[in-house]
């Protein structure tokens, strides 16, 4: 836990919020508890709004005086007009998306840029554990086996790095956490090893 | 009863207008003089900005929280109150009787000054609209220039849409509960099979029944069964009657009352004819029908065109199979189109569409989080 102006945010949340601008207009996607959006709002004078599935979570949004839909990313965004945010945020919950490429594309829509951050599969110790123990890796702070719900699709930097290149997604920032949510230097190919949780600034 | 966060004895007042000018309605008729019910809680403060104006479903009235002098509870007494989601040690809540009504305010039961005798179905056709244009004066008689929120379940929720767009100036946040913004086939023939019930009950004689000893209650009784079927759910009856039987032990093996549901219908529908016209039935189930705030507008984003600097708090259940929740949905999707600032929650439910009243507890929490944020966001001095 990092403390920045006494409220106590993850390390990867705190590496989106330090992308944002102060002023802007955010709109959060899978916000859950609205802890980010909160953050933002306090520290970053921004505008939010959020979207997020479940009720409890949107309960909590409401207590903390957030502006938050109950739904799926799909109807989330579908009404949205074009270019009505300047920030989109997708954190922490790409893996979950039934159509990840879309949502993506949609966020670029609806928002000027998008902030994108993923557990990495790439990390090596998630290579070592397939290789030597014959099992699907859970990823860098996801606790999740394959089994079990919600159902996530494993991915790595250099798959989303791919996805954008495919959607001719411009990518204009990556930030990388190490173990222990220690910001890494950007360092080509070794990111995707070294990288537990990636941050991705695209559009 | 009483306890602390009881408001105890509430008075019932009455606002009369439209004597010399009497107002006009959406279907081109006049309506006047008009006389509204209605009771307030709490204090208005100083800047006259905490008001909450509180509308009423098909069968409510004015006398939302508090006991009467007779000791009747207020229909949404667990929602209104000191301590609770509407607070009236913070708000002054304002609740008045639909036009069309039986309860206080002016409706087919009466007296027409023109004729001496009850309007019946000389009283004119009403829409949603003109039910929110007579309390829009009842607020200017109050001298609330802009109200805090309006709020509303069902019917209620269809005033609460209907105030943002008519008078998008007037109000800061607004609160539709179960509610549609467009009352869909479904509920338009839930409508008339109750008024067709009405009409057959011998004693209704074409809506002229006031100067007659017997009243239409076996059509109004009948009317309100069927209405408290669809404010239910499969499970919640389930649940609350299960096929228990109803005071007895074994089959009737006759017509007489067999199960508790029964029992219950015949209970909720009796009751109603205590306090309720028949008549004032129809004219408010046409107005439920006649509701469709694309209509006219053009679209639904169109009719929320001027009102994208208010806050909304749209809920919906998961069981209410009457305002199905795509109702709120296609709302919350135009309130979002056009930028409005809307939290949406589909609560978890089985007690269909009456959740509503049900839900006391998360209904308490989502309701004073989102009020408490837009006292914040307008900067409202609350006493």
């Amino acid at each position: 836990m990092i403390t920045n102006n006494s409220i106590h945010l993850r390390a990867d949340l705190l590496a989106i919020a330090n992308l944002t601008k102060p002023g802007e207009k955010v709109l959060d996607l899978g916000c859950g508890d609205g802890t980010l959006l909160r953050y933002l709002i306090d520290a970053r004078q921004i505008v939010g709004r959020g979207v997020e599935l479940s009720e409890p979570d949107v309960l909590a949004c409401v207590g903390k005086g957030l502006s938050v839909r109950q739904g799926n990313l799909d109807e989330g965004l579908r009404d949205y007009p074009d270019q009505s945010f300047d920030t989109v945020i997708l954190s922490q919950t790409l893996p979950y998306l039934d159509n990840p490429s879309f949502i993506i594309c949609e966020m670029l829509r609806v928002g000027r840029r998008a902030l994108v951050s993923f557990a990495n599969w790439g990390h090596w110790r998630c290579r070592l554990e397939l290789l030597f123990t014959g099992r699907v890796p859970l990823a860098p702070g996801l606790p999740q086996a394959w089994h079990e719900s919600p159902r996530a699709r494993p991915l790595t930097v250099r798959d989303f790095a791919d996805l954008c290149a495919r959607e001719r997604i411009k990518v204009a920032r990556e930030i990388y956490l190490g173990e222990s949510y220690r910001a890494l230097r950007a360092s080509g190919w070794a990111n995707n090893l070294r990288a537990t949780i990636a941050i991705f600034e695209v559009g | 009863m009483e306890n602390s966060n009881s408001l105890g004895v509430v008075e019932r007042k009455y606002f009369a207008f439209a004597q010399d000018a009497p107002m006009r309605l959406d279907s081109g008729e006049t309506l006047g003089p008009i006389t509204l019910a209605y009771e307030t809680y709490g204090r208005l403060n100083a800047e006259r900005d905490n008001a909450i104006l509180i509308v009423h479903a098909l069968s409510g009235d004015a006398h939302a929280a508090g006991l009467t002098p007779d000791g009747k509870l207020g229909w949404w007494d667990d929602c209104i109150g000191p301590g609770k989601a509407f607070d009236t040690n913070k708000y002054f809540v304002i609740c008045s009787n639909v036009i069309g009504g039986c309860q206080g305010s002016t409706g087919p039961g009466s007296i027409n000054l023109q004729t001496g005798k009850p309007y019946a179905l000389g009283f004119p056709v009403l829409t949603i609209a003109d039910m929110v244009r007579a309390q829009r004066h009842l607020i200017d008689h109050l001298g609330v220039e802009k109200l805090l929120a309006v709020v509303g379940g069902s019917m209620g929720g269809m005033q609460v849409l209907q105030w943002t767009v008519s008078y998008p100036d007037r109000v800061l946040a607004a609160l539709p509960l179960a509610t549609t913004a467009r009352h869909s086939p479904m509920l338009i023939a839930f409508s008339e099979v109750g008024r067709q019930a009405i009409y057959a009950d011998p004693n209704w004689r074409n809506g002229d029944y006031y100067d007659n000893g017997a009243r239409p209650n076996t059509g109004l009784a009948l009317a309100r069964m069927i209405g408290h079927i669809t404010y239910l759910s499969e499970e919640s009856m389930h649940q609350k009657f299960g096929r228990r039987l109803e005071a007895r032990e074994h089959f009737g093996y006759d017509f007489s009352t067999d199960f508790a549901i029964e029992g219950y219908l015949h209970y909720k529908g009796n009751r109603f004819t205590e306090r309720f016209d028949a008549n004032s039935y129809l004219y408010i189930t046409k107005s439920m029908d006649y509701f469709d705030l694309a209509n006219g507008n053009g679209s639904l984003t169109k009719a929320f065109e001027k009102c994208a600097a208010l806050m909304y708090l749209v809920v919906s259940f998961t069981s209410d199979w009457l305002y199905p929740t795509y109702h709120s949905k296609e709302m919350v999707s135009a309130l979002t189109a056009i930028g409005a600032d809307v939290t949406y929650c589909n609560l978890q439910s089985t007690w269909g569409h009456d959740a509503f009243l049900l839900e006391v507890e998360t209904m308490t929490r989502l309701i004073s989080d989102f009020l408490d944020r837009v006292v914040s966001h307008h900067g409202i001095q609350l006493p």
